[in-house]
């Protein structure tokens, strides 16, 4: 007798469902026809843009793409971004991954305190700090070097990243590592050569979280970097669009090569990214 | 004698090399977190202190700060007009932020949720205006915007009129076009955090109210928010304090402008230290807004303890 209850009533929820799609259709939509109008301009010429603002391209051009590769230095800014984000994110890995160490497993004293300081640097608006910091940087000579922007990186977001590592490494099994002590390795081989490859997920993820931060940053590459064949690409691309504001076949087409990579790492690791990201979500 | 001396020796070698290995273990644990926390305090707890140093200096940025006592507080609450428009803004800009991307991603989370078949990739696809850059998102929106080539330009050609303005570039509309702009990228991350709240509401709740005849509104507003309470009460919370650091959006699009119009406190600090090198002002600014962004966080924090008691 349930059972026949149940099942109209399984049935009847299914068709309510309908209006759900249509909803969901409408605000996927919403999302995503800029991004696709986007790269339906990047295929036009600019005449063509004028005459069909928000259609598919009639006729396709491709040399739109090497034009912006071109005109937007594309090949000197991907190689600077690249730089930022390899350093950014080994600083991060390393640094938060070995204080993450020890406050998961060395029993770290004053480690709550230390928790507590975390939380705080993590609230810490950036506008408090940036104007002494800019100075203090100019200072030590580290305005316009990729190793002063990594730095202030790496401090920016290494909290998150030892929240996050340190409650993967709770979890993990401490037989591995006293296994390791036992046998004479000391603690700085044990994080290497057992915690480390026992966390990689934890690393994959902070490390795909702050790689999308540091290629999209661009708040502080603006003001830290003011030296064009320094300028990682969201600066430059900015600068790329006042000079080239008339031109939107080929802001657009430079606007696809940015985001291709990350639309690309996006749909291949699309759990990994959102479960990051959403934990991550305290940086606002 | 040599027999007692002997034997407390040994009595108290033990203690010791405990106690040594303890000191050793505790020094390697510190050896572990010390690179971070150097880092930390050159980067953030150095130049903070030193913010709350120089916000009461007349400090350029070069050289040396001449102490100045309030005279830089005096004048961001009582003559500086600019601060005030800017501070009116960020308010409006809060309040849209409170409500409007909040209330998309509720719903759309409300309507996902139930879904089993391709829920998972309206998610992602929901989710992608947020891993964009700033940047890429402020350039395609100033053309969508735009009166002469954008949606409202579409929408005249086929005679549906009045949407062609330069929304962005009018004093009277760009704080609200930019908040669209910001908002597009945004509500899709809340969603996502909802979707996840909402998932782990126990299901015997839903089936409980069904049984109680509750409309779908009913179940939602008396099962779905209370179940996800505290995701929601914690990311208004965020959008609270973050409404007041505030910069890339107006920065990439407006400047602040036209005429100031669409000025925040951020766009307004990066002015005063970047532009005049009003230093010391600047860091009066950014503590400032530090301290709304702390005032929030004193505010959540005394109703979490009310709500405890």
């Amino acid at each position: 007798m349930a059972v026949q209850i149940t099942t109209p009533r399984h049935r009847s929820l299914r068709s309510s469902l309908v209006p759900n799609y249509l909803v969901l259709i409408f605000l996927t939509f919403f999302a995503l026809a800029p991004i696709v109008i986007l790269c339906f301009n990047s295929l036009k010429s600019s005449s063509e843009v004028g005459r069909n603002p928000l259609g598919p391209p009639q006729a396709i051009q491709w040399q739109n793409y090497p034009r912006a590769w071109e005109q937007g230095g594309f090949a000197v800014t991907t190689r600077n971004s690249l730089v930022l984000v390899v350093g950014t994110v080994a600083g991060v890995l390393l640094l938060g991954g070995s204080a993450a160490y020890s406050l998961a497993r060395l029993r770290l004293p004053g480690g709550s305190a230390l928790m507590l300081l975390l939380l705080v640097i993590s609230t810490v608006p950036l506008q408090l700090f940036l104007v002494p910091l800019f100075f203090l940087w100019k200072n030590f000579g580290l305005l316009n070097t990729h190793l002063g922007l990594i730095l202030i990186y790496i401090a920016t977001n290494a909290p998150f990243a030892i929240f996050l590592l340190r409650s993967y490494m709770v979890q993990l099994p401490a037989d591995f590592e006293d296994a390791a002590r036992v046998d004479g390795a000391d603690e700085l081989q044990v994080f290497w050569k057992v915690v480390l490859p026992l966390s990689w997920p934890g690393f994959l993820t902070v490390g795909l979280v702050v790689a999308l931060g540091v290629w999209n940053e661009f708040f502080l590459a603006t003001i830290f970097i003011s030296k064009p064949d320094l300028f990682p690409v969201a600066t430059s691309y900015y600068k790329f669009t006042t000079r080239f504001s008339r031109d939107w076949a080929l802001t657009s087409a430079a606007a696809v090569m940015m985001i291709a990579p990350v639309l690309l790492m996006f749909l291949v690791l699309q759990r990994r990214f959102i479960d990051g990201l959403t934990q991550g979500g305290m940086k606002g | 004698m040599a027999q007692t001396q002997e034997t407390r020796a040994v009595n108290t070698a033990q203690p010791i090399r405990a106690k040594r290995r303890i000191s050793r273990k505790a020094i390697t644990a510190w050896l572990f977190v010390l690179p971070i926390l150097l880092l930390f305090l050159v980067v953030v707890i150095g130049p903070s202190f030193a913010a709350v140093y120089y916000s009461f200096t007349d400090w350029s940025g070069i050289g040396p700060a001449e102490w100045v006592g309030t005279a830089n507080f005096r004048k961001l609450l009582f003559e500086d007009m600019s601060f005030r428009k800017a501070f009116g803004n960020n308010v409006i800009w809060m309040a849209i932020f409170l409500i409007v991307p909040v209330a998309l991603a509720l719903l759309a989370a409300g309507v996902l949720a139930p879904v089993k078949r391709g829920g998972m990739a309206f998610r992602a696809a929901i989710f992608i205006p947020y891993i964009l850059p700033t940047v890429i998102v402020a350039q395609v929106w100033r053309y969508l915007l735009s009166p002469t080539q954008g949606v409202g330009a579409a929408l005249a050609n086929v005679g549906i009129l009045g949407f062609d303005k330069a929304f962005l570039g009018q004093s009277s509309t760009a704080l609200y076009a930019i908040a669209f702009v910001n908002n597009w990228q945004w509500w899709g991350f809340l969603m996502v955090l909802f979707l996840a709240a909402m998932q782990n509401i126990p299901h015997d709740l839903y089936e409980a109210a069904r049984l109680d005849g509750a409309s779908a509104w009913q179940e939602f507003r008396f099962v779905t928010i209370p179940g996800i309470m505290p995701t929601l009460v914690f990311m208004l919370l965020m959008t609270a304090i973050w409404s007041f650091l505030i910069f890339d959006y107006v920065y990439i699009l407006t400047q602040g402008g036209p005429a100031g119009s669409s000025e925040v406190l951020g766009t307004l600090l990066y002015k005063n230290a970047f532009n005049r090198f009003e230093a010391g002002y600047a860091s009066a600014l950014g503590l400032t807004m530090s301290f709304f962004a702390g005032v929030i966080i004193c505010i959540y924090i005394a109703l979490r303890r009310r709500e405890a008691e």
